[in-house]
């Protein structure tokens, strides 16, 4: 853990011990005992900055020396008012971009360019709209030069996994925006990557679909035992699906507090532990909220935020 | 039903208003000949193989430039879309070179190739590589950076990322650039073949020309103007109706 954040425990009120023991954490289940082992992290960043120029030529730092060390098999949300970085960090983390300084390591190996061992999921999906829904999940194994047969096999094992099964010679097109998602989860899980990043996925789709995907997400990642980086500006998933989230501060992105979530699992968005822990996370997001709305309206016509927006 | 009475309509009326005027004899048969004397030079064309083997000459050609012509300007319009200095120098260049009509290259392509097939399929990739090559450019900037992202990330790059990822992402934007890349190619083509012997449908329509035959310039004209609908229309449009079938309607066609 980096030196400069501080770690909480929920259930979080106050006048309630916030130690190891007052946690639910004895409940908690999908979480595979590996993933509390002693081996290096899964994921390490390492004094990540990155800093560009803006149009008007002035450097911006976007991303100021985020320390973070993600376990194998650990799922972790990454929470920030818009604009903070967060995508940008799962970009680096995907290879997409270089950090202006400070190392990815996966594996205890720094990482160069993008690698199949990392696949990130777009908040738009990705899918390719002229392959077939079978032929997109095939691609990153066709792209490995895997023989055709097992491409097929595994093709048909991760849709069914997705519940897709059915749809394997359908065009993207044609499907609703949560079934894309499932194929883009499908597509990126068939590389068979150890660390699936993603991006906002659910952030386009309406609520029931959202808590449908939440489900399943929770299912094939205690299934597959994969580690999970999730970027989300909705607190509620976060806790919803993470053992941990990290809160990013707005402009320069640093990471700020991070709360481990011990609530037993499979966890639901109305879960009343859930919208608490919320609570918490929310209430120090708010602070960064505030401050990404003073940098926006500058020129002082600051609307003021009720408690409990974006929770 | 009612598309096809509109079109009857308008043609018949179309060939009425022809065959009055020839009737009228206000010229000589020789310059206005009746769409009954077109129709005779078109089946004598045929059946003494004459059209037929100017059509395939000519096919031959179109399809050997055109073709090199797509290849070549795919490469060029990612590379200038994809390189700064390139696009800043090269892109003002294409753009200018556009309206340079092809037949220009005309003198150079037989000084360079002689008097034969290859100078005319010169002037067909000149005519047509400008508008593939600027297709390609826009194509690659308007197709969304995401598919690039995607495939990359999906552990595709270099050939195997601009022939699975690139390309496939930019055809329903560079479509209508290849289109209009083949009316170029086709137009330049019978051009050039007017100018030299050469068996292809310009040269047949020259002939028509020096034997004062009107109506057999005018036969000859039907077939260009077939043959390149034909390629539009069933080529294209098959290619255009797959690409909507893929992508939904939603796509920017």
């Amino acid at each position: 853990m980096s030196t400069h954040t501080v770690p909480r425990q929920f259930p979080f009120e106050p006048g309630f011990p916030a130690g190891e023991g007052a946690t639910l954490g004895g409940l908690s289940m999908g979480q595979p005992d590996r993933a509390r082992s002693l081996q290096g992290p899964k994921v390490g960043l390492s004094q990540i900055c990155l800093s560009y120029r803006t149009q008007s030529s002035e450097r911006l730092l976007a991303l100021d020396h985020i320390n973070l060390q993600v376990r194998a098999g650990e799922f972790v949300c990454i929470v920030g008012p818009s604009g903070c970085g967060k995508s940008t960090l799962l970009h680096l983390i995907a290879g997409l971009h270089e950090p202006t300084s400070g190392q990815i390591f996966v594996d205890g190996k720094p990482i160069h360019g993008p690698g199949t061992d990392r696949i990130l999921i777009f908040q738009e999906h990705g899918l390719f709209p002229w392959l077939t829904v079978a032929e997109n999940v095939e691609f990153g194994m066709k792209m490995k030069g895997i023989a055709k047969a097992e491409r097929r096999e595994r093709t048909s094992h991760y849709l069914r996994l997705v519940h897709l099964g059915k749809f394997e010679k359908s065009y993207i097109h044609q499907l609703s925006g949560g079934m894309r998602q499932r194929v883009a989860i499908a597509r990126a899980l068939a590389s068979e990557p150890d660390v699936l990043l993603m991006d906002e996925p659910f952030a386009s789709l309406d609520a029931q679909t959202r808590d449908l995907l939440h489900d399943e997400l929770e299912r094939i990642w205690s299934e597959t035992g994969r580690t999970i980086i999730f970027v989300t500006h909705n607190v509620r998933e976060a806790v919803r699906l993470g053992d941990r989230v990290v809160l990013l501060t707005f402009r320069p992105g640093r990471v700020k507090t991070e709360f481990p979530v011990q609530l037993p699992r499979p966890r639901s968005l109305e879960d009343p532990t859930v919208a608490l822990a919320a609570r918490a996370v929310l209430d120090e997001l708010r602070d960064e909220i505030t401050r990404s709305l003073d940098a926006e309206y500058a020129d002082g016509v600051k609307p003021r935020i009720a408690p409990g927006v974006s929770a | 039903m009612k598309r096809a009475a509109r079109y009857i309509i308008f043609y018949a009326g179309l060939l009425g208003v022809w065959t009055l005027l020839a009737e009228l004899k206000i010229w000589p048969p020789y310059l206005f000949p009746t769409p009954w004397g077109v129709a005779q030079s078109l089946y004598a064309g045929f059946s003494d193989q004459t059209y037929w083997i100017a059509i395939r000459v000519s096919m031959q050609r179109v399809l050997i430039g055109y073709g090199i012509s797509v290849a070549l300007g795919m490469i060029l319009g990612l590379g200038v879309a994809s390189n700064k200095f390139l696009e800043e120098t090269m892109g003002g260049l294409l753009v200018s070179l556009q309206s340079l009509p092809s037949i220009c290259w005309w003198p150079l392509a037989l000084l360079w190739f002689g008097l034969n097939q290859n100078a005319i399929i010169f002037v067909v990739i000149m005519g047509s590589l400008l508008s593939v090559t600027l297709a390609m450019e826009d194509g690659r900037k308007q197709m969304p950076k995401i598919f690039g992202q995607a495939g990359r990330n999906l552990g595709a790059k270099g050939f195997k990322l601009f022939w699975y990822v690139l390309l496939p992402a930019s055809l329903p934007f560079i479509i209508s650039g290849l289109k209009q890349g083949w009316a170029f190619a086709w137009r330049s083509l019978i051009t050039a073949e007017m100018l030299y012997l050469s068996l292809g449908l310009g040269q047949v329509l020259m002939v028509g020309r020096d034997l004062n035959d009107m109506s057999a310039v005018i036969a000859v004209m039907f077939l260009i103007v077939a043959l390149g609908y034909l390629v539009d229309g069933v080529v294209f449009k098959s290619m255009e109706r797959h690409l909507q079938n893929k992508w939904g309607l939603a796509s920017t066609m």
